[in-house]
């Protein structure tokens, strides 16, 4: 179990130092600090991935089951999404919205434990990893969205009030980061529905129900019609820009008090306590 | 050896005097070799554009080189030295290295940063290439010149960032859409401006240009200057869905553009943004334009207060360049120095060892009865006495490479042991005089 923190460790500490990179490159108008903050990121991400699987051998089993595996598979999911993001668009930018991001996940899940769970057995199915993995994959695509649409919103004001900060010059261009949501919406939509698919049917073998409507299931739910309309509007109406920016923004804030908000304030099905048996 | 420069640019005289003093750029070849004709000149290179003229020279004794120069550019363009004295400068040394390399990276230029000026001092360098008036010394000066502008523009963002208002348009434009290759423009009005800013947009990218005007046969010119298409100005605004960037710039004294017509125009867009750019005045579109998602207005002002936080950008960059300047004339100067370091140190070698074969040949003329061990030590003694004196010396001018003090060595030396100029003789370029003293 050791080796498996340790490894934690190093990973937040690398995640810091590209945090405090990107930082100094955002201030100090230099690009070689951003472009040594990607790479560097890159180190990170390996080492994650490695993490990981370490993690799961030692456990048995996919990391997704407690808070602390989930908050590190979350910022997993969302620096490899971001790195492939980055593959297509070269966006270095956007990695100094991601990096904290992650770095805020991995800090949190260092308070809370790192002790392996014994999943409660009524919950112990083969859908369990399927749904978590693919709900994490659509949290990660969705935070990109609201990453680029911070960025969409920042430029946007520049561009309407004319008074540029150095910023500007580094920021893409509105057309990117409004393609950039609706790439993120294309790909993290389905998975979303898939991620709330695969946990009704596993819902349905650990206690006999599709739906339950136990807190963390209403608001999943009121986040998924959220990001339907958003859809919707863009595909037919014309949405984009400002509006498609201020949505996702809006949906990845329900997306957070979905993981974080309903397990803290609300009781439920969902909660971790419930899994391990604690 | 020194280099020197004279001149004078828009820092320091009006465009009054620089055009009495500008040199005809086709006719370089007459001031070139006038000015190479001068007693103290060894080598020449004349910079005249309209912003600047700069003379440029290698000379021995720097100080006569300036007063010669300055009279030259006087006598040259037939004006009094008093005339023109108060908008001279004149630099020699380190200031003349890091003169001439913040001209040619363009931190002197009228527009910090543009770009025109290192190709103007290669033509005059290639001039001067041509009717031989530069050797060993301003050769690698000026190339050394080209590489710390290169190194400036890679290095820092000194050229980054449109300062002129049609590039600045389209650089915004980038910012708003990320490629301009598929996007279209509507030329409203045929001014000039207009005509320059869509010259900018074909050349970035843009494919498809519309251009209207009240008079249609102008539009029709203009249209088939940019291969696009003409629209009568009555039905205009029937176009304005297509476009995504539209220039105006047309005399009308009211709004031909409201806020009512846009929100149609952006409907029917399916709120695809828009750029438009009103560079007319009194202003064609209504300001209250800019405040539909969507859209993005820009006016004259606008534009150019853009150009000037462009140019503020510019000029945080200036420091870094000034930094890698300071650094380079570091290496030259030492380049300079070493050049004459060098064969003084050989010239000196060279001066004892002819003393030494001398000597041993008169000493071996008395002696004759040696044996050849005993001439061989002998000859090993004056080596080795010779090795000796040489040691410190030889010692001293290399340290002295490395700073401004190698210059007062070498003329030390050569005073103290005779010694012949080191460069100057062999790559002199101009015709030796008194051929006709016999």
């Amino acid at each position: 179990m050791t080796t498996n923190i340790l490894l934690f460790k190093i990973t937040l500490l690398i995640y810091f130092a590209t945090t405090i990179l990107y930082l100094i490159g955002v201030v100090s108008r230099r690009d070689r600090f951003r472009q040594n903050a990607v790479y560097l990121l890159i180190g990170g991400f390996v080492l994650h991935c490695i993490t990981l699987v370490v993690r799961g051998f030692t456990t048995g089993a996919i990391p997704v089951a407690s808070m602390h595996e989930s908050l590190s598979f979350f910022a997993w999911a969302l620096v490899g999404t971001y790195l492939l993001f980055y593959l297509r668009y070269r966006t270095v930018m956007l990695g100094a919205f991601i990096t904290p991001l992650a770095l805020v996940l991995m800090i949190i899940g260092t308070t809370t434990s790192a002790q392996a769970p014994t999943l409660n057995p009524i919950l112990d199915s083969w859908w369990f990893p399927v749904h978590v993995t693919l709900a994490f994959l659509g949290h990660a695509i969705f935070s990109i969205a609201a990453a680029a649409g911070v960025m969409y919103l920042l430029q946007e004001r520049m561009l309407k009030s004319k008074k540029f900060s150095g910023l500007f010059y580094r920021l893409p261009s509105l057309d990117t980061l409004d393609s950039m949501n609706y790439k993120c919406l294309t790909f993290g939509f389905p998975l979303m529905t898939m991620g709330i698919i695969s946990g009704a049917i596993w819902a349905n073998s650990a206690w006999g129900g599709y739906w339950r409507w136990d807190p963390k299931e209403t608001w999943a739910l009121i986040t998924w019609f959220l990001y339907a309309a958003l859809l919707h509007g863009r595909l037919t109406i014309g949405w984009r820009g400002r509006r498609a920016a201020i949505f996702a923004i809006i949906g990845f804030a329900f997306l957070l008090f979905t993981f974080f908000g309903v397990n803290l304030f609300l009781s439920g099905e969902h909660g971790f306590r419930n899994f391990t048996g604690q | 050896m020194h280099i020197v420069i004279v001149g004078l640019s828009h820092n320091t005289a009006p465009v009054e005097i620089r055009e009495k003093l500008a040199f005809a750029p086709t006719a370089m070849e007459r001031p070139l070799r006038q000015m190479l004709e001068l007693p103290v000149i060894a080598e020449g290179l004349i910079v005249s554009t309209c912003n600047r003229v700069e003379l440029c020279a290698a000379t021995k004794e720097p100080d006569a080189a300036m007063a010669a120069l300055r009279r030259f550019l006087a006598e040259y363009h037939e004006i009094t030295s008093e005339e023109i004295s108060d908008s001279l400068y004149d630099y020699q040394g380190e200031d003349a290295i890091r003169h001439l390399f913040r001209v040619a990276s363009s931190l002197d230029s009228m527009v910090l940063g543009e770009p025109q000026i290192l190709g103007q001092i290669k033509t005059a360098y290639g001039y001067a290439a041509e009717f031989k008036t530069v050797g060993l010394i301003l050769n690698r000066f000026l190339h050394k010149a080209f590489s710390v502008a290169k190194r400036v523009r890679t290095e820092t963002g000194i050229a980054s960032n449109a300062v002129s208002i049609s590039f600045a348009a389209v650089e915004l434009a980038r910012k708003i859409f990320d490629r301009l290759d598929n996007k279209a423009v509507m030329i409203i009005g045929a001014g000039e401006m207009c005509e320059l800013a869509a010259r900018h947009f074909v050349a970035n990218g843009i494919s498809k240009v519309l251009v209207t005007n009240r008079t249609f046969e102008r539009a029709e010119k203009m249209a088939a200057e940019f291969h696009g298409k003409a629209v009568h100005f009555e039905s205009f605004i029937e176009h304005l869905a297509e476009v995504d960037i539209i220039m105006t710039s047309t005399g009308a004294p009211n709004f031909i553009l409201g806020k009512r017509q846009m929100e149609e125009v952006i409907k029917r867009r399916k709120n695809r943004p828009m750029f438009l750019i009103d560079i007319a005045v009194p202003r064609d579109i209504e300001p209250k334009v800019n405040d539909i998602d969507n859209i993005y207005l820009y006016d004259v002002d606008d534009l150019q207060g853009v150009v000037q936080a462009n140019l503020k950008e510019r000029k945080k960059e200036a420091s870094k360049a000034e930094a890698i300047i300071e650094q380079e004339i570091g290496q030259f100067h030492q380049w300079l120095g070493n050049l004459e370091v060098k064969p003084t140190v050989i010239a000196l070698r060279q001066k004892l060892d002819e003393i030494r074969q001398q000597e041993l040949e008169k000493t071996f003329g008395n002696l004759k009865n040696l044996s050849s061990k005993q001439r061989k030590s002998i000859e090993a003694m004056a080596g080795a006495i010779i090795n000796k004196i040489l040691h410190q010396p030889t010692a001293v001018l290399k340290r002295a490479q490395n700073d401004t003090s190698s210059e007062d060595y070498v003329d030390a030396v050569r005073v103290l042991f005779d010694l012949p100029s080191p460069i100057g003789d062999d790559t002199e370029i101009k015709p030796l005089d008194d051929t006709g003293q016999e």
